[in-house]
């Protein structure tokens, strides 16, 4: 390799400099994100773990079933029946988009578009 | 150009190799997911084949007189958080009213528009049993329910207001700017519609579902309004159109509506 003792460290400086972000907050535990969970109820419609990793999954599903094929409720895998409706079901446990829904969606920079039209609890009451 | 037999059989190797993977890959992805989900629809829900209404506009007349200050626009028009936008070119509305005339312009006789005078015409989406907004419509954002209900789903319109050059009869609405300003009491069950979409009368699914007739059908202070399935040959709707006469706006357009207002 020709110029390899230039090559290499510039190399070294690019991937540190590209790494920054994950250096500066190594090992540091305020930068993960911390929903606020609902007081009243212990558990939601399924698993934390699978709410946590397709809630957007099921959310989508609820979408087709509901508005597409006219089915109104859910079963879970509980046997527990739900009403398939985001502002009458889901945010009437999770009083509050701002502190729960935004915690973790900055925090991975996406922007559902879900509030575009659905109206958050708290944009509600101070609509009123 | 021959393929040589080492390269044949190096490929076929690496297809094999590749199925595998992506089959791997796959269940990947999907790990996780539970699979025991099941969707029904409530059991109190309103069940029908094709629902339509009745629009007596003698007993509406009657009771505007009595000032029932059209109930029936103001609650669907709350419930469903219809903005009240004073330009008339950007307005939505998903139920109104207006003179005979313009209801039924192919009818303008000058006698009957003598009759009909002072007789209010509500007008709304007809839920056509032969929907032209849905066949426009390209990414089947509005489609045709099994009960008769042309919906929307405002999560695929896209905008593109081919349906509301197709509809014949003006019923729906496009958001030219975000409607949320425009609503002053807003109702938390129900969402807005953001910048960009169509919308429409959509016969309370929402309330279908839970057991409920429609809002305006509900409101109307007396009983002008008269909501059923057009299949059941025993329901009201049914029942009334055998005996009293009925016109249907644009008839011979042959999108067959399912809104009729009832004229003797």
């Amino acid at each position: 390799m020709y110029n390899a003792e230039k090559v290499i460290p510039f190399i070294i400086v690019l991937i540190v400099f590209f790494t920054i972000p994950m250096w500066l907050n190594f090992g540091r535990l305020e930068a993960i994100p911390q929903p606020e969970l609902p007081k009243k109820e212990k558990k939601c419609i399924e698993s934390k773990e699978y709410m946590r990793a397709y809630h957007m999954k099921l959310l989508d599903n609820w979408r087709k079933k509901a508005i597409r094929e006219n089915q109104h409720v859910y079963v879970a895998s509980d046997g527990k029946t739900h009403t398939i409706s985001l502002q009458r079901t889901c945010m009437k446990c999770h009083t509050n988009k701002e502190k729960f829904c935004d915690k973790c969606h900055d925090f991975v920079i996406t922007h559902p578009d879900c509030w575009d039209c659905h109206i958050a609890p708290e944009v509600a009451k101070k609509w009123q | 150009m021959a393929i040589k037999r080492r390269d044949f059989l190096k490929l076929t190797g690496l297809t094999l190799l590749g199925t595998a993977a992506s089959a791997a890959v796959g269940d990947l992805l999907t790990r996780g997911e539970v699979k025991a989900q099941e969707y029904t629809s409530p059991p109190e829900a309103l069940k029908g084949k094709r629902w339509a209404m009745v629009i007596d506009v003698k007993k509406c007349k009657e009771g505007q007189k009595k000032g029932c200050g059209k109930k029936c626009i103001e609650v669907c028009h709350y419930l469903h958080n219809v903005p009240s936008i004073p330009d008339k070119k950007k307005e939505i509305k998903w139920i109104w009213e207006d003179k005979f005339e313009h209801a039924f312009p192919e009818q303008a006789d000058e006698y009957l528009k003598e009759v009909f005078k002072d007789v209010p015409f509500l007008l709304l989406c007809n839920q056509c049993d032969d929907p032209p907004c849905v066949r426009v419509c390209p990414t089947q954002a509005t489609f045709k329910r099994e009960d008769g209900i042309v919906m929307m789903d405002f999560h695929r319109c896209i905008g593109c207001r081919f349906c509301m050059a197709a509809c014949p009869f003006g019923a729906r609405s496009f958001n030219w700017f975000d409607p949320r300003p425009y609503v002053k009491k807003v109702n938390p069950e129900y969402p807005t519609r953001m910048k960009g979409v169509v919308e429409k009368c959509m016969f309370c699914y929402e309330r279908l579902a839970q057991g409920k007739i429609p809002a305006c059908v509900e409101a109307c202070p007396a009983n002008a309004l008269i909501f059923g399935d057009l299949a059941d040959e025993n329901s009201e709707v049914s029942k009334i159109l055998k005996e009293r006469i009925a016109i249907r706006r644009k008839a011979e357009l042959g999108t067959h509506p399912s809104v009729f207002y009832l004229i003797d």
